[in-house]
């Protein structure tokens, strides 16, 4: 391979910290299994939510879709792993391979209602499929237990080794490791020339589509592997805690990954998973002081976010920063 | 592919807004390697004409064929790829990227890699050399890798064209290149039109007409979305009907 | 069987007068706000307390509970809702749904979980016989008045001064200023009268409508509907449309209990998926 003709010594110096601040999360991440042991069920949740804000970062930060029901997908994966480790097979692995692969599927099928319209039809699609999903796990009692949610699911330990244990060890690896591989597809995906096209399609669909891009095609693509994500992390959550109940379609679960993301920054990858970190912290120490409302201080902190100015917090994460976000 | 056949042509092409007419039964060739300029007084339908060619409008009703192939309902998108490709009176750039990246982006669209997920864009040499190119032809190569939003409107102009050359079209619609750009820089957008490929057919939008009768070698004029008369630029020049739409309106020269 | 309808088209005025404000602030004024069901479950509440606690007679609790949402409308629009008019959709629908979350917990705190009803008086209880067909006296009474706000709400959005100025603002804001439309004093008012019409119709709805903190989130969708499948073209889509969602669920809830709120996400998604405009407004 030739050197990069695109880096300009400016820009390479720059790639260069950027890759070292990477490595630097990446090994925090796992230090935090030595340093915080009672802590792992915690980090396992982080880890969840960040794998989930990053699929939402694909399509809110990178296509520019703005989505209020993408629990959709992170549901119907939770169910899907949860009713495959039940009723087929206890194999971890294979649960959560039938809930990406289930949160892909819906995503590629809802694409095409999602990119009709305007913001708000969009809105409305992703919030109504994501509310009927919801409605039917809730009816379909037979199936998925209904209110009482699916129980007595049992995982098998991972490769026959690794037992699930209380203290959240392997549960914490797992998602991990699953939030590795995504953030590695990702970081290839978006550095890639369909990632490009994508830029030019939230920049500017209209000449995107003037320089031979086929728009519709690219937002499907896009809309479908996020949503294979987002149905990954719902598979995790099935697997690790070995529960799934009607609260993963919620409505304040979406409501919830658009604050992650937005308290990360949109638009670079890592705006998930460190908007997780802060979140989940930041949950954490509300709800010991007050368990029963730390959600007015959640609403509170979004109010006053959106009236201080998105792009200022934007600034506090953000190496590069970009003007104007999707709209 | 028939050498006779011309590069784009329409017939009797129609477009209605409600109950404007904006487009009126247009019958328009553009030959091989032409060098056609399009003019017209304001709210002659000149870019809804263009709007139509590109894909960005429907007609109501009328084909358009390019080289024989009718592409009156072909997506924007494929019409680029059959090899018509077209730049915006108003910039339509991509303000987040560098022009670099977007010419990039338009040749690895066009080389058919835009749709590949796993591999490098930055690392790729085709793309990479094609870029170098465009940017050193269309003298961008010192803002190469400036933020477009943050570029010097005139710069942004020489991308609008630079970003339409990048998808190698067989065709070129050019929607007022010189729109808004100060005298004195004209004649730098104006050298870049003039050495434009020859076997590219341009049709030329445009209201200087300066530009217009330096650069074509055939000339429409379109009024009230019909078109009025087409012939050399001479013919154009002392036609009385011309004459009397452009005096007619005063802000055009 | 009429009488389910009955029932149906009451339902459907209520859930009209709520979305009503929405229809124009989202319809018109093109502001996502998905906050607006707080400020309908700020009348209901009204009408609770007054009705209940303070010895308010429940008549002269509604225009109370319309005032009282209205001001908290005026409220928030001075100091908040001002602020993100010119921004993107992504920041309304966060700031809004930051509201919902507040508003939800500050309610559950002051108010308790628990469900709460109005005080109606006697004479609004039991039901009439009308050609053989048994009528809720409460239900007729919604009718009326809901009827009555509609019809004033065509007349002044289509009619007035007032609503000439409205539109005229909503185009191009610049342009009105320039001639002389107190462009910022319009939408406050807007504002302010959309969200005491959800006062309203929370009020209003306190005895049919299930009133509790999560009101705001119960209900946010149904107005969602009303708004996206009427369309925005016009106040007639969105009232056709609370009409028939109102009447759906009815029966829905009668004949098909075991599915009720999926058939109705299930129309939605497929009246949006055939018509992205909106169910009811004109072609363009």
């Amino acid at each position: 391979m030739q050197t990069t003709p695109f880096a300009i010594p400016s820009k390479a110096a720059g790639a260069g910290r950027t890759f070292a601040l990477e490595a630097l999360f990446w090994a925090a991440a796992v230090a935090a299994i030595f340093l915080a042991p009672r802590r792992l069920l915690l980090l396992n949740e982080i880890a969840i939510l960040g794998l989930f804000a990053l699929s939402l970062d694909l399509v809110l930060g990178y296509a520019g879709i703005v989505s209020l029901g993408h629990a959709a997908f992170f549901g119907l994966g939770a169910y899907s792993a949860g009713l495959l480790l039940l009723h087929v097979t206890t194999n971890p692995l294979w649960a959560l391979f039938a809930a990406a692969l289930s949160g892909g599927v819906l995503g590629f099928a809802t694409s095409f209602l999602v990119l009709r319209g305007t913001d708000l039809t969009r809105l409305m699609v992703t919030l109504g499929v994501s509310l009927l999903l919801g409605e039917a796990a809730n009816k379909l009692h037979d199936l998925t237990g209904g209110a009482d949610g699916l129980q007595g699911i049992t995982a098998a330990p991972v490769f026959g080794l690794f037992r699930f244990d209380l203290a959240g060890h392997t549960a914490y690896v797992l998602s991990l490791a699953m939030l590795f591989a995504c953030v590695l597809v990702a970081r290839r995906i978006t550095a890639s020339p369909f990632g490009m096209t994508l830029r030019t399609i939230r920049d500017n669909p209209l000449r995107a589509a003037a320089i031979g891009v086929p728009v519709t095609r690219r937002l499907v693509a896009v809309y479908t592997i996020a949503a294979l994500f987002a149905g990954l992390a719902g598979g995790l959550l099935a697997v690790t805690t070995q529960f799934v109940s009607l609260d993963v379609f919620d409505f304040a679960r979406s409501a919830d990954v658009m604050l992650v993301l937005i308290l990360g920054g949109t638009g670079y990858l890592y705006g998930g998973l460190l908007g997780a970190v802060a979140f989940k912290v930041l949950q954490d120490v509300i709800s010991t002081l007050t368990p029963q409302y730390w959600r007015f201080w959640i609403g509170l902190l979004l109010v006053a976010l959106m009236i201080a100015g998105r792009d200022r917090l934007g600034a506090v994460f953000k190496r590069v920063p970009r003007a104007g976000g999707p709209s | 592919m028939n050498a006779t056949l011309p590069a784009l042509e329409t017939q009797h092409l129609n477009k209605q807004f409600g109950g404007l007419v904006a487009t009126r039964d247009v019958s328009f060739t553009l030959l091989r390697g032409a060098r056609h300029a399009l003019i017209g007084p304001n709210g002659a339908g000149k870019t809804t004409f263009v709007n139509q060619l590109s894909g960005v409008l429907q007609p109501s009703s009328g084909s358009i064929a390019l080289y024989g192939q009718d592409i009156t309902r072909l997506r924007p998108d494929l019409r680029v790829r059959a090899g018509l490709a077209r730049t915006f009176q108003i910039n339509q750039l991509f303000r987040d990227l560098t022009p670099r990246e977007t010419l990039g982006i338009a040749v690895a669209q066009r080389l058919g890699s835009g749709g590949r997920l796993w591999r490098s864009f930055a690392r790729d040499p085709a793309i990479a050399a094609e870029s170098a190119a465009l940017l050193a032809e269309f003298r961008l190569d010192d803002v190469a890798d400036t933020r477009t939003a943050s570029l010097a409107y005139g710069k942004q102009r020489l991308l609008e064209i630079a970003l339409a050359i990048a998808a190698r079209p067989k065709v070129l619609l050019l929607d007022e290149p010189a729109a808004g750009v100060p005298e004195d820089e004209r004649h730098e957008i104006l050298g870049v039109v003039k050495a434009l490929p020859a076997d590219v057919a341009i049709l030329l939008i445009e209201h200087d007409m300066d530009l217009v009768f330096a650069f074509a070698d055939r000339i429409s004029v379109l009024v009230e979305g019909a078109l009025l008369v087409e012939g050399t630029p001479a013919e154009i020049a002392a036609d009385a009907r011309v004459k009397a739409v452009y005096l007619g309106s005063s802000d055009h020269g | 069987m009429l009488t389910l309808l009955f029932d149906g088209i009451a339902s459907g005025m209520v859930l009209f007068i709520l979305a009503s404000g929405l229809a124009v602030t989202l319809g018109l004024m093109n502001f996502i706000n998905l906050a607006h069901g707080a400020f309908a479950m700020a009348g209901g509440y009204a009408t609770v307390l007054l009705t209940t606690h303070a010895g308010v007679p429940f008549l002269a609790s509604l225009p109370l509970a319309f005032l009282i949402a209205a001001a908290l409308g005026a409220l928030f629009e001075r100091t908040l809702y001002v602020h993100l008019y010119a921004r993107p959709h992504l920041d309304q629908v966060l700031f809004s749904i930051g509201l919902v979350f507040m508003a939800v917990t500050a309610v559950d705190y002051v108010m308790g979980a628990q469900q709460r009803y109005a005080e109606v008086p006697g004479y609004l209880k039991g039901r009439v016989e009308l050609f053989g067909v048994g009528l809720g006296r409460y239900r007729i009474f919604i009718i009326a008045v809901c009827g009555a706000v509609a019809f004033a709400l065509q007349l002044i959005l289509g009619r007035s001064r007032f609503g000439a100025q409205l539109r005229a603002a909503v185009d191009d804001a610049r342009t009105a200023r320039g001639l002389g439309i107190p462009v910022s004093r319009i939408f406050t008012i807007t504002f302010a009268v959309g969200s005491g019409l959800a006062g309203l119709g929370g009020a209003l709805g306190a005895e049919i409508l299930t009133l509790t903190p999560t009101f705001p989130l119960k209900y946010m969708i149904s107005f969602l509907i009303v708004v996206t499948v009427g369309g925005t073209s016009s106040i007639t889509g969105p009232f056709l449309a609370a009409l028939l969602l109102g009447i759906a669920d009815v029966f829905g809830n009668y004949y098909l209990p075991e599915i009720g709120a999926f058939v109705t996400y299930l129309l939605m998604l497929t009246v949006l998926m055939i018509r992205p405009q909106g169910l009811f407004a004109r072609p363009r």
